[in-house]
């Protein structure tokens, strides 16, 4: 049976809350003795998006299963990079224009491994985290549609890596 | 057997509710509670070929047998970040 709804695991490092995000804290959480190199990326609301004015973006998220593709989605990176430690806060409810819909960090010995993961972890949000985005915009509204979820797509997080490492 | 439906985004908007009781006949698939689903609320045929799909909180193929009780997620395509 579903486990009780929960909105982040239990280290932290992996969260889907109403509540503003916090770069400094993700930095924290993945930080240890043998890192060389954290590298944190902000995901940020904007004005515009497709030639429409947005006013402002609802995101909505299925939480249990968000967070288990955010540990998917560290796995995958320290499968890949050896050490590297993800940690990924996402919003839900209500985001404004500017502020942050997604904070993460990514820690490593060595800086080029952290860019790479970091950059890895944001194109596997957008692939396989179950969030959706409702754009509120000047007239009227719209959900957005990107990629079908697919966790077990290989070709899709091979071409994740392929973004990561070019 | 009863199942229970979780709907998201605009899947929700479609069928007016986040949530569904479904009676489905034993061994019936994911695809199955999918294509009953669509009988009710036509505008569900537009996700047909784009749905992903999630059985008590894990991600599952359409292909998934159900079981009595389970908690069924349908999800349209994700917009994270």
């Amino acid at each position: 049976m579903p486990s009780t709804p929960r909105e982040t695991t239990a280290d932290g490092r992996y969260r889907v809350t109403s509540k503003p995000l916090d770069s400094t804290v993700i930095t924290r959480l993945v930080s240890a003795p043998g890192c060389g190199a954290v590298v944190t990326f902000t995901g940020l609301v904007r004005d515009a998006n497709a030639g429409r004015r947005v006013l402002w973006l609802d995101y909505e998220a299925y939480e249990p299963l968000a967070l288990k593709a955010f540990e998917q989605i560290g796995d995958e990176a320290a499968g890949r990079w050896a050490a590297v430690r993800l940690a990924i806060h996402h919003r839900t409810g209500r985001v404004a224009i500017g502020e942050a819909s997604v904070i993460l960090a990514a820690a490593s010995a060595h800086r080029a491994d952290a860019f790479a993961a970091s950059r890895f972890a944001i194109e596997r949000i957008k692939q396989i985290a179950p969030i959706w985005k409702h754009e509120h915009f000047e007239g009227g509204e719209v959900w957005i549609e990107g990629a079908t979820a697919d966790p077990l797509d290989i070709a899709a997080r091979e071409a994740a890596f392929e973004r990561a490492c070019s | 057997m009863l199942v229970k439906v979780r709907l998201f985004a605009r899947l929700r908007e479609i069928a007016g509710a986040s949530e569904l009781a479904r009676s489905v006949p034993a061994g019936a698939t994911a695809r199955v509670l999918w294509d009953q689903l669509a009988v009710d609320f036509p505008a569900l045929e537009d996700y047909g070929n784009v749905v992903s799909c999630a059985v008590n909180d894990d991600y599952a193929r359409l292909t998934a047998t159900l079981n009595e009780g389970d908690e069924v997620a349908f999800l349209p395509p994700v917009s994270g970040g």
